[in-house]
């Protein structure tokens, strides 16, 4: 046998790929410049960048921390960094975040807004990750008027005797229901708390503070403002609107002729008028529609309104969940004997719930950036505390920075509500993809 | 002998009002009505007394007083003497204004934001992901303001003009000044008069001329293309009618305009501000910027998920059928995409309507600031401006839905 004639017994050396195809060259070649429209998109982009941190670099780096006074403040700045410096006085911050923050709730007090906000994020946790003990629940049940006797104190007694109606409930159909069944029960469950804060849990709690005087110093609404307000009046109406506007949504998708029109007509009403309608009727015109001489507080009326407002939104949501569940759905519920309530405990409100998370999570940042709506009706949210601040003599002129705070602040709470939503989302998918 | 027997007959007892599903729901529902009209009478009872304690019983006679304010942006004649329902209308105008405007520039922007999301230019995708974040998790509130102190605090005011310190830009016929934006104005030396509406107010013929010379040449230049398609269908051979279409779109208005003699009103400095020319005020710009960007922001969100929801293989057929980029974008994946969208799009076009009443914030005299801002202070009225102005909106929101559920079931998947 000859040799093969020619067979390769060493090989050839790798060869580096060409330098286009590699590395930063070929990303830069595939993401910014891959053909001509792309590559004038992408100088037109550099360009505008280049306009807006040229713009803003030199104003938030040429800036003075410590002042008292927009006049010291650019003095501080001219001194720094030349006559023509023009940069960011974020002295107005840290003299004034206190106001930001807590409106003109007085100084000494301030631990009472930021235990009950640390309590919040506590009684929040169980609810949000489901890695937290579910007895936590208990005490996010009990969180409202632990916030509320925070936040307003006054008489313990008050809050105490509202919670005392939420127990009287169960025990009210503990007692009725064997003796008078159960439909009976259930009517006495919702009969007897309301008789109990409609008439007497006033008196009640009048006569135990006349008694035994426990309490800490009561704070006027007018006091209220900064953050605390737009966070208060957010979460009471994220903790509302969405209970409110299940019920919404399970009476628009009802049978009955009447709640079905009842629901429509609030919800359509409720969306077909802006905000602002609302907060001026909670401002001059809420108080006309109670018995004559009643007047019950400003941040409580705006409160109900903005709640009314984000579930008439809330029941929509919703509604497109319920309407996205297959049909196979309801009825396996039904085959499977459970009446209304079980079928949509059990079987429907999960899912439906779980496909409108995004679209709930989206109505909560709504709401929680249209609390600074109630500055037009002269409540001090940060907006409003912003002109009070430019008012003052030594903060005269002032707009960037109060803005780009309050902004930033805004920024925060909305995209970590958006980003929680996704992870939720990612948490609760239960399909294969 | 048959099978079936009658069910024996039950006699009505009180109980299966609630226990017998037959009657159940009859029950909720008369028990939910009857609850529902004694809370509303209670509530209307207690309105109507506290408004007799008050000695001012609903009645809208108010209206017809004079309202004694001005009115700085109006389309319609309007004075301080006029009655406050004129006052309101004037706001309507202006809300509508704001309305159209916004919307339609959200649009654009938001179409253009979306799409550009999508593109694989890794720079322009980041970009238009940070504009998105931004504005959507800020208050629009914050916007507006924010957009107006722009405007006051960058922008030279009308006497730095005069000494030099700025210029009017495109050829001297727009200032920017920080008290708004003064432009040319369309004048007409021939002019056709004015038409007047029942006496209420008056549309200028010229433009009613204009409106009408636009839309019937929009029409025959329709007509050629249609004639040219049913010719290319029948013939395979298309005709050259791109001369056609752009003489029928162009030729009779240029003519029109020259009948009337269309010339243009340029604004000068007078004094301490400038005349002629039409003034944009900034409270309009600001607030019609604000809104736009801020919509655009939700519009773009919209437009992402609606050509993201166009299946993969859509763009793939395309492509195999060899259509450029963008040829697949505008003839097989927008107008697919465009049945997800409108939905989002008709209540974007809600929500921008509805924050206009935001202008209040800036001083934009619209609905909310005359009817339920200076009427309702000097009158002091509020149940009968707050029932009026929420008429008002409801209204506008019910026929922008209808309008685009309209368009909506016309553009839908007819399935079958």
């Amino acid at each position: 046998m000859s040799d093969v004639a020619y067979v390769r017994t060493e090989m050839v050396p790798e060869k580096a790929p060409p330098a286009s195809q590699v590395g930063p060259i070929k990303w830069v070649r595939e993401n910014l410049f891959p053909d001509i429209p792309n590559s004038v998109l992408t100088i037109l982009a550099l360009y505008f960048l280049y306009l807006a941190l040229s713009a803003l670099l030199p104003w938030i780096f040429h800036s003075a921390v410590h002042a008292n006074s927009l006049n010291e403040c650019r003095e501080i700045i001219r001194e720094a960094y030349g006559p023509d410096a023009v940069g960011a006085c974020w002295g107005v911050i840290v003299d004034r975040w206190h106001q930001l923050l807590f409106g003109f709730y007085p100084q000494d007090m301030y631990w009472r807004p930021v235990t009950a906000f640390v309590l919040l994020l506590v009684a929040l946790s169980p609810v949000l990750f489901s890695q937290v003990p579910r007895k936590m629940l208990m005490f996010t049940a009990v969180y409202p008027f632990i916030m509320y006797f925070l936040l307003w104190g006054g008489s313990i007694w008050l809050p105490l005797s509202v919670m005392f109606g939420f127990v009287l409930a169960p025990i009210s159909h503990k007692i009725v229901a064997p003796l008078a069944g159960n439909l009976a029960g259930v009517i006495a469950g919702f009969a007897v708390p309301i008789l109990w804060w409609g008439l007497a849990a006033g008196p009640v709690a009048e006569y135990l503070h006349s008694v035994a005087p426990v309490g800490i110093e009561y704070i006027e609404s007018a006091k209220f403002g900064g953050f605390m307000l737009s966070i208060t009046i957010g979460i009471t109406g994220i903790a509302l609107s969405l209970p409110l506007g299940i019920v919404l949504a399970l009476g628009r998708r009802s049978d009955l002729l009447i709640i079905k029109s009842l629901s429509i007509g609030f919800i359509e009403f409720i969306r077909g008028v802006p905000l602002i309608t609302l907060l001026f009727v909670a401002s001059t015109l809420l108080n006309y529609f109670l018995p004559p001489g009643t007047t019950f507080d400003i941040i409580l009326r705006v409160m109900i309104m903005v709640t009314l407002f984000s579930a008439a939104y809330m029941a929509e949501v919703i509604r497109g969940g319920l309407a996205a569940l297959p049909k196979g759905q309801y009825e396996a519920a039904d085959a499977l004997g459970l009446d209304y309530w079980k079928a949509q405990r059990l079987i429907i409100m999960p899912q439906a719930l779980k496909i409108s998370i995004p679209g709930i999570v989206g109505t909560f940042i709504g709401l929680f950036k249209d609390t600074t709506l109630v500055s037009i009706i002269g409540l001090m949210d940060p907006l409003g505390l912003s002109n009070a601040i430019r008012a003052d003599q030594a903060w005269n002129g002032i707009l960037w920075e109060l803005y780009a705070f309050i902004a930033a602040m805004f920024w925060i709470v909305c995209f970590s509500m958006s980003r929680y939503s996704m992870y939720l989302e990612r948490k609760l998918q239960t399909d294969h993809r | 002998m048959s099978a079936f027997t009658d069910p024996p007959k039950e006699s009505f007892r009180l109980g299966m009002l609630i226990y017998d599903t037959r009657y159940r729901s009859m029950t909720i529902q008369i028990v939910a009505l009857i609850a529902f009209l004694a809370g509303a009478a209670w509530l209307v009872n207690n309105a109507a007394n506290n408004l007799a304690a008050l000695g001012k019983p609903l009645q809208f006679s108010f209206l017809w007083e004079p309202s004694g304010y001005d009115i700085n942006q109006r389309l319609i004649e309007y004075n301080s003497q006029s009655p406050h329902i004129r006052a309101a209308f004037v706001g309507l105008i202006n809300t509508l204004i704001i309305a159209v405007m916004g919307c339609t520039t959200a649009t654009i922007l938001g179409v253009v934001i979306g799409v550009l999301r999508l593109s694989k230019n890794w720079l322009v995708s980041k970009l238009m992901t940070v504009y998105i974040e931004t504005f959507r998790n800020v208050p629009v509130l914050l916007w507006i303001v924010f957009t107006m102190a722009i405007f006051i605090e960058t922008m030279p005011a009308p006497r730095e003009f005069r000494s030099g310190a700025a210029t009017m830009k495109l050829f001297d016929s727009v200032a920017f000044t920080n008290r708004g934006f003064y432009i040319p104005e369309p004048l007409f030396s021939n002019s056709l008069g004015n038409i007047d509406v029942f006496g209420i107010f008056k549309i200028s013929n010229d433009l009613l001329a204009v409106i009408a010379v636009l839309v019937v040449s929009f029409l025959l230049q329709r007509a050629v293309k249609r004639r040219a398609d049913k010719i290319q269908e029948a013939t395979g051979i298309r005709p050259v009618t791109w001369w056609q279409r752009v003489g029928l779109m162009f030729i009779p208005i240029v003519v029109l305009l020259y009948v009337l003699g269309f010339h243009l009103g340029y604004p000068e400095l007078k004094g301490f501000n400038f005349k002629g020319g039409i003034h944009l005020r900034n409270s309009l710009i600001s607030l019609w910027i604000a809104l736009s960007l801020y919509t655009a922001a939700f519009i773009a969100e919209a437009v992402r998920a609606g050509i993201m929801a166009v299946s993969k293989g859509q763009s793939e057929a395309a492509f195999a059928l060899g259509l450029t980029a963008s040829q697949t974008m505008n003839l097989v994946i927008l107008p697919q995409a465009l049945r997800v969208i409108i939905p989002p799009l008709i209540s974007q076009y809600l929500n921008l309507t509805k924050n206009s009443s935001l202008a209040i914030a800036v001083g934009y005299m619209d609905i909310t600031g005359t009817l339920a801002g200076i009427t309702l202070n000097q009158t002091g009225r509020e149940m009968e401006t707050l029932i009026l102005l929420m008429l008002v909106y409801l209204t506008i929101s019910l026929s922008i839905s209808s309008v685009m559920n309209w368009y909506n079931n016309a553009v839908k998947l007819k399935e079958r």
